[in-house]
């Protein structure tokens, strides 16, 4: 099966446009090619603020990548994206994040299926403590409405665009926990990408990875960028480079510069992107 | 200056590494010498001792096996306390000799140890087995000494056996049965003649069982008759082979776990009280998991984690502080009279005034040491769940899991070990607790486990045996605590080993369950 293929219609494919280029160190997408409209979020952990007045649109089947130092709140606007941040009572915010047109906070979008549309893939890899093919088929039986060669078809398909199947075709009924890390991660992916999400969110997912296993989550993200909007927090400025297509530098909670990949990593506007990019500044 | 700092540092790193192993090595050597106490005088009890026949300087002739030897209080020389059996005939079963009066000590082959249903053990010689005048077959052999006398004792043991198991057989099988059919329908004349046959037919069982009698001499030359029904075993001691001495104590060990206990628990066996302990765990277990597991959850992954949370845990922590006695009149007020009471009135009506639930019983006693231990599940479940990791709760949430299937599919799973360790836990303590089972339940003489073939089948307002009581009864409140003493630490040992059966079933449940993954594969 060919992994860029999803099964029934597969999803019409529109290349981002640069609507309006630059206004100052930001650029901005017309509403329609962007998928994530955020409008100024700010975001705090109790008293402690981590976004302020956050505004950015991300485009639609795209890889844009957030980068920016430790705890200058590129994880804490991915987990805003898909409303992880409902867990924590300390969490409060205000702003508006808008996907495809929709507030994700209105109380008519249920957050279940908020997040089924927005699938996350975490720094760690976290297989649940099931089969391979019961960690892949998790999100298909809390849909429940498959049959069982359906679920098998999904599953199938899933493993291949996740670039695995080839490794655990003979073993689906094995623990997921046997799994190397990085096939572990790839498994997740594979989870995530079973339920059809429209996002993908991925926090830092080749951190904890050799760099073999990083490069293929890295091969996976390109060949994945087609059909759905990519959001990747990284440390790691080449990979940034390598997979994504826009960037965006935060610093204490605030978008310094946000620009095509090549242009500001090549010719960054601000000499405080340039200073961190070039590692001059911790 | 810093060199001497160093050599004092490594000095005090060693010292405290000698610490911890000395600490640790004294643990182990009380556990150690407790489990050998335990076991030693428990089960040395059923090794068939040798019967000395000693003659004292008067003449005085007597029989039986050495207890222990001390030094005379007052004067030089020792004395010896000697277990001398026929209770029925000298009063007593014990004597203490000064070994100076000891004139010969000898061990002759052909005295004979039996164990009676009456009167305990009698040491001494066996004359002659008088069959009784209706058994065809058998002339009186009363002159007939030694040996033959032996085998007849023997062969008429072994048929008493048998007479046994068919009597209970006939009246397993036949009579209740019988009467059960005609407490449904007294008009039933059929089951009414069958049953009359089959009661005379467990009558001349019984009248054949009494026929025989044994003609009886103590070694100092009294004689007296003994009819055979009473008499549970028979050995010689001193004829026994070691292998065969090996099979009298493997036995004896056996008739002490599978029987009921006899002569108000100095004696007997302690099968009841095996099967009431453990049969109390195990329903204690089924009722504390669900509670302190749904406790745990609620607590964890519910409740608001605020100060009343964090009261709450501190409160249930230190619940397990509560002396167990505590529990125990909780559980008599709350559940034996308040419960217990209201379930009599409102459905057993008609037996009343004798409770059905309204007293100690298993359920009663199951459900104290449930709330004795749910502070224990509570609290290992909570650590389960504490442990484990924020990702994986998160990873089943960002696939659209809610909240409550996130719990169920993911988290409880992985919560199940810890659950283990708390039950395993909680079973520990349960098992070797008394204090409180002396208030709603437990009995000292219950020789009907509370699990028969009668509807419905497990008798949960019966009374119940327990070896942690039956060690404290046997040893306090026996006519003969000395007798009872090899009993007391036999049965502590066994209740040790229930517990780390108990134990060892939930821990290989957990092993189970924690390499059900790599056991995936094998499917």
């Amino acid at each position: 099966m060919n992994p860029q293929a999803i099964p029934e219609e597969g999803r019409p494919t529109v290349k981002a446009t640069v609507s309006r280029p630059s206004r100052g160190p930001v650029i901005d997408f017309s509403p329609e090619a962007s998928c994530f409209d955020i409008e100024g979020l700010s975001l705090a952990y109790g008293d402690s603020p981590a976004l302020e007045a956050l505004t950015l649109r991300v485009p639609r089947h795209c890889v844009t990548a957030f980068i920016g130092p430790s705890g200058c709140g590129k994880s804490t606007l991915l987990r805003a994206l898909n409303r992880l941040h409902d867990l924590d009572e300390t969490v409060s915010h205000a702003g508006r994040i808008r996907l495809e047109g929709q507030d994700i906070h209105a109380p008519e979008v249920a957050v279940d299926d908020l997040r089924r549309r927005v699938g996350m893939v975490f720094q760690t890899p976290n297989p649940f403590p099931m089969s391979i093919y019961d960690n892949v088929a998790f999100g298909l039986r809390l849909r429940g409405v498959l049959t069982r060669r359906r679920r098998d078809d999904i599953v199938e398909w899933a493993l291949t665009a996740a670039a695995l199947w080839h490794e655990v075709k003979d073993r689906l009924r094995e623990s997921a926990w046997s799994l190397s890390g990085g096939q572990q991660q790839r498994l997740v992916i594979a989870r995530t990408l079973a339920v059809e999400p429209e996002v993908l969110l991925l926090d830092e997912p080749a951190s904890a990875l050799d760099p073999i296993s990083t490069l293929k989550i890295e091969d996976l993200i390109r060949s994945l960028k087609g059909q759905l909007t990519l959001i990747l927090v990284t440390h790691n400025m080449q990979q940034a480079a390598r997979v994504s297509d826009y960037t965006a530098f935060l610093q204490q909670g605030r978008l310094v510069e946000y620009a095509p990949t090549d242009t500001l990593f090549t010719n960054p506007r601000l000499a405080r992107t340039e200073n961190y990019i070039t590692g001059r500044m911790a | 200056m810093s060199r001497l700092w160093a050599r004092r540092r490594a000095a005090g790193e060693g010292a405290g590494a000698w610490l911890a192993a000395g600490s640790v090595a004294l643990s182990l050597l009380l556990l150690g010498s407790l489990l050998t106490l335990l076991a030693v005088r428990g089960l040395g009890h059923f090794w068939p001792a040798s019967v000395a026949l000693v003659e004292l300087d008067d003449g005085r002739q007597l029989a039986g096996w050495t207890v222990r030897e001390l030094p005379l209080p007052e004067s030089e020389g020792r004395e010896r306390l000697y277990f001398t059996g026929n209770r029925d005939r000298d009063g007593d079963v014990w004597e203490w000799l000064p070994v100076a009066r000891i004139a010969a000590q000898t061990y002759p082959p052909e005295l004979v140890v039996l164990e009676r249903r009456r009167w305990g053990t009698f040491i001494g010689r066996l004359v002659a087995v008088e069959p009784g005048p209706e058994t065809p077959g058998w002339e009186s052999e009363t002159a007939a000494p030694g040996d033959t006398a032996w085998a007849r004792l023997a062969a008429r043991l072994a048929a008493l056996e048998r007479l046994r198991e068919a009597r209970e057989t006939l009246e397993r099988e036949t009579i209740r049965p019988l009467v059960r059919r005609l407490e449904a329908d007294p008009e039933d004349t059929a089951a009414r003649r069958a049953l009359a046959a089959a009661s005379e037919r467990v009558a001349h069982l019984r009248a054949a069982m009494d026929e025989t009698t044994l003609v009886l001499e103590s070694v100092d030359g009294r004689r007296f008759r003994q009819p055979l029904v009473e008499v549970l075993a028979a050995t010689r001691p001193n004829a026994l082979s070691p292998l065969g001495k090996l099979v009298a104590w493997g036995r004896g060990l056996w008739r002490f776990l599978s029987e009921g206990p006899r002569a108000a628990n100095s004696a007997g066996g302690v099968w009841p009280a095996i099967f009431g302990t453990v049969l109390m765990v195990l329903l204690m277990s089924l009722l504390v998991t669900p509670f302190g597991v749904l406790a745990a959850f609620y607590l964890n992954e519910v409740a608001h984690q605020g100060r009343l949370t964090r009261l709450v845990r501190i409160a249930v922590r230190n619940l397990a502080g509560v002396p167990s006695i505590v529990y125990g009149v909780f559980g008599l007020g709350v559940f034996v009279y308040g419960i217990g009471g209201t379930l009599d009135d409102w459905f057993f009506e008609d037996r009343l005034p004798s409770p059905t639930f309204g007293t100690g019983g298993l359920l009663w006693a199951s459900l104290t040491l449930a709330l004795l231990t749910l502070p224990v599940v509570i609290v290992a479940t909570e650590e389960g769940l504490a442990r484990i990791p924020a990702h994986q709760r998160e990873g089943a949430l960002a696939l659209g899991a809610t909240r409550l299937e996130m719990l169920s599919r993911v988290v409880l799973p992985m919560a199940v070990p810890a659950m283990l360790t708390g039950v395993i836990l909680a079973v520990a303590r349960a098992a070797g607790e008394v204090a409180p089972l002396m208030l709603v339940g437990v009995a000292k003489l219950a020789p009907q486990i509370p699990v028969d073939g009668d509807f419905p089948f497990l008798h949960l307002d019966r009374k119940f045996m327990h070896l942690g009581y039956h060690v404290y009864d046997s040893a306090f409140h026996g006519d003969d605590v000395q007798a009872a003493m090899p009993l007391v630490f036999a049965t502590a040992l066994l209740l040790v080993l229930v517990i780390l059966v108990l134990n060892l079933t939930a821990i290989f449940l957990r092993h189970h369950v924690r390499t059900r993954h790599a056991a995936l594969s094998r499917q």
